[in-house]
């Protein structure tokens, strides 16, 4: 083929380049996040969900709550171990889970994940009442 | 047939960077818009629409005024169009691009956009629109680009956009008509709740879309071997005459209803505009300017010598664009949110970051026209050598 | 590729595989994962007050001066960390004080007497039967709640059109202009606050009437406001609009607004 030099050295650059994420970290993986839990949250000893399931769907969970608290006003939450809650994310998850900077944002900053949520929750925040 | 966009004379690359400039600055503006909000303009809680949405309503008449290169040649076998159908289709994608940008750069949360499909709501005259206008955009560029590639080919056009075109004439009305219905079924505003506001809209449409047709096809014939023809030049004007006469009577109407029947709530609106209302008139200049350059316009077109006189053509052109562009753009956003429903009048000026962010959009519509025109043209020329 | 009909039935072949991989995976992880777990419930607070559609009677005349208006709109405004901005073009109005002929433009009358023309009139969201704005929104981002008529705002859903600000014939909708945030005076951490970019209006205590309380402005009210079920017609809302003559802003364009004024 015409300039297969420049061919098969553009093709070489363009695998060097997009593995770069891959080799340059080789040896030095970022270490998995190591979350903080609060006395409180420690106390509690469960969350409303299994732990398992809110690392993979708290995110489904709290959409679950928003639609039933903004859009039909239902608040209870019943959890499938027979447990009350009130589904308010200022005031039921982010009471116990008060420290966001050692939990939830360890796990967001590592996946690199910029939820909007706190623009309008308040993160509650306990050295500050 | 890109290429033919791609290469060009040094004014063609000097026109194109003059425009990337432009839209450059506008994008940067836009980026602190995304920053600080909505706030950097002059919109107010009473004027919650302001330029953005004017130049948006205006546009959207300028898209839909393609269709008067296209009906007479398709429906009525008005061969003479037949060399610049492909530019009032080209004006069209142009113009909505510019439409829907618009509409992005006004919203206050443009990422959620995609939440009008999501929860799609029938009801609402905005989904409607958004539909009738992405549509409008994806017909004339199917129907656009297959057409010029046919007769860069100098073959007949596939049969299957027979049916497209024919969809087009009343899409493009329909266009217009759900951007007005947006402002004239909302039970607050008086000023818009009109059943002439869509017939309004359509006649200022047809008058500043063909007159901008008019002035680019002048430009055309003046930098390229292509041209569209002082026969084709002439009837668009005879349009253009007759959608500005009809767009001024209309107006009267609106003039004629408000002040006999002496409701005040109605006046409040046209006094606000014309003479100024409880200390505000900063609008009275634009609107009685607007008024003149249209009553110059309707003179100069209708009137056979001065018509027949391409130069003064061209300037009646472009002061119908500029009346229009006022009457419609300013004049009824402005109009119809002041005074508010408690009555109270709060001045709308739009600020110097939203104007800029304007003319980045504004530059950017311009930047694919030519592009478009380029192109075209570049078909064009080549058949001819 | 040629195209024969074996190379049609291949494709397709590959394709139905290709599409029902992924069901066909998740049935069995399903099966090979733990016992189901019950399903969650989701109910209504035990001491939520339910109505078929909320209204308000404001009764004007026992409205003498400032006094009488400043604590309705500064209960709401802290409860909901409703900002005070400067300037005038941005500001973020959930309830607030006007004058008769600004309340009820083209309707107010004419040789009143003193007293009627100095009397402050509140005035809000009228959470109408017949709502222009929750017609005009195109992601239903503002809805009337079919259990109880309040009309709401999802703020997570708006994309900030402000189509319903232009619909709506009461003025009764504010748009975040800017970041809210640093205009609050005090926040109130029960309750969020809002991102620019957004809608926001009075929401008749929604989240109150959730735990069984009256919208905080009738209850600052001390009697003036009452609040009750316009269908129910033994409740205090319909004895007052029976027993005293009340008016509502802009009736006549039909929106049927649930704020009566006794004038």
């Amino acid at each position: 083929m015409k300039d297969k030099k420049f061919i098969i050295g553009g093709v070489i650059i363009f695998l060097i380049i997009a593995t770069f994420p891959f080799w340059y970290n080789q040896g030095k993986a970022a270490p998995v996040p190591e979350l903080e839990l609060t006395a409180k949250a420690k106390a509690a000893k469960v969350c409303v969900r299994s732990t398992e399931y809110m690392k993979a769907g708290h995110m489904q969970l709290l959409d679950v709550w928003r639609d039933s608290v903004v859009r039909r006003g239902d608040r209870i939450y019943v959890s499938p171990s027979g447990k009350e809650y009130n589904m308010s994310l200022s005031k039921t998850c982010l009471d116990c889970h008060s420290n966001k900077a050692e939990f939830c944002d360890r796990c967001h900053n590592y996946a690199s994940v910029r939820p909007y949520c706190w623009n309008c929750h308040i993160d509650n925040p306990k050295e500050k009442t | 047939m890109l290429e033919l966009a791609i290469k060009g004379g040094k004014k063609y690359y000097g026109w194109m960077t003059f425009l990337l400039v432009i839209v450059g600055v506008g994008f940067l503006f836009y980026l602190r818009q995304l920053d600080f909000g909505l706030g950097i303009t002059g919109l107010s809680r009473d004027t919650s629409w302001g330029f953005y949405i004017a130049n948006f309503t205006f546009l959207v008449g300028v898209a839909a005024g393609g269709v008067m290169v296209v009906l007479p040649y398709y429906l009525h076998d008005y061969k003479a169009f037949g060399r610049v159908t492909i530019l009032g289709e080209f004006l069209a994608i142009a113009s909505v691009l510019m439409c829907v940008t618009f509409i992005l750069v006004d919203l206050g949360q443009p990422t959620r956009i995609l939440n009008v499909f999501i929860y799609f709501s029938p009801r609402s005259v905005l989904f409607w629109d958004t539909i009738v206008l992405n549509g409008y955009l994806f017909l004339n560029i199917i129907i656009g680009w297959n057409v010029l590639e046919a007769e860069r080919n100098q073959v007949h056009y596939q049969a299957w956009l027979k049916p497209l075109i024919y969809i087009s004439i009343p899409w493009a009305v329909s266009i217009h008509t759900v951007t007005a219905f947006l402002y004239c079924g909302l039970p607050g505003r008086g000023f818009w709740m009109t059943a002439i506001l869509a017939p309004r809209f359509l006649s200022s449409a047809f008058a500043a879309g063909p007159a901008l047709l008019i002035l680019c096809c002048l430009i055309i014939r003046r930098v390229s071997n292509f041209d569209p023809g002082r026969e084709q030049i002439q009837s668009l004007a005879k349009i253009v005459a007759y959608a500005i006469c009809i767009n001024v009577f209309f107006f009267l109407c609106e003039v004629f209803v408000t002040f006999y029947s002496n409701i005040p709530e109605h006046m409040d609106h046209i006094k606000y505009l014309f003479i100024g209302l409880q200390g505000h008139a900063a609008y009275v200049p634009w609107m009685w300017t607007s008024m003149g350059l249209m009553l110059i316009g309707i003179i100069l077109t209708v009137n056979p010598i001065t018509r027949k006189n391409e130069g003064v053509l061209a300037v009646a052109c472009v002061l119908i664009f500029l009346g229009t562009w006022i009457d419609k753009g300013l004049g009824m956003i402005a109009g119809g949110f002041t005074p508010s429903p408690l009555h109270e009048v709060n001045e709308y000026i739009p600020s110097l970051p939203e104007i800029l962010i304007a003319l980045g959009v504004w530059a950017m519509g311009f930047l694919v026209l030519t592009a478009l025109f380029k192109m075209a043209v570049g078909v064009k020329e080549e058949l001819h050598d | 590729m040629d195209s024969s009909r074996r190379r049609v039935l291949q494709l397709l072949g590959l394709s139905s595989l290709a599409l029902t991989a992924t069901p066909v995976l998740n049935a069995f992880a399903k099966e090979a994962g733990h016992t189901e777990e019950p399903e969650p419930i989701i109910k209504p607070d035990k001491k939520a007050l339910t109505a078929k559609q909320w209204a308000m009677v404001i009764d004007t005349r026992r409205f003498k001066s400032a006094a009488d208006v400043e604590p309705l709109a500064a209960v709401c405004d802290t409860i909901h960390n409703v900002p005070h901005l400067q300037n005038k073009r941005h500001e973020i109005k959930w309830i607030w004080e006007t004058h008769y002929h600004n309340a009820f433009p083209g309707e107010a009358g004419r040789f009143l007497s003193e007293e009627v023309e100095q009397r402050p009139f509140i005035v809000l969201c009228n959470h109408c039967e017949n709502p222009p704005c929750v017609r005009a929104c195109p992601t239903k981002a503002t809805f009337k709640r079919e259990s109880d008529g309040i009309v709401l705002m999802d703020f997570h859903r708006c994309i900030g059109c402000r189509f319903c600000m232009a619909a709506c014939p009461f003025g009764a909708r504010s748009f975040n202009y800017r970041d809210p945030r640093p205009f609050i005076k005090k926040i109130n951490s029960q309750y969020p606050t809002r991102m620019k970019g957004v809608v926001e209006k009075c929401n008749f205590c929604a989240e109150r009437l959730a735990v069984g309380q009256m919208p905080a402005c009738v209850e600052a009210s001390g009697g003036k406001l009452t609040f009750g079920d316009l269908y129910d017609p033994q409740s205090e809302v319909r004895e007052l609009i029976r027993a005293n003559y009340t008016i509502r802003r802009k009736q006549v364009l039909g929106t049927e607004p649930s704020v009566y004024y006794i004038v």
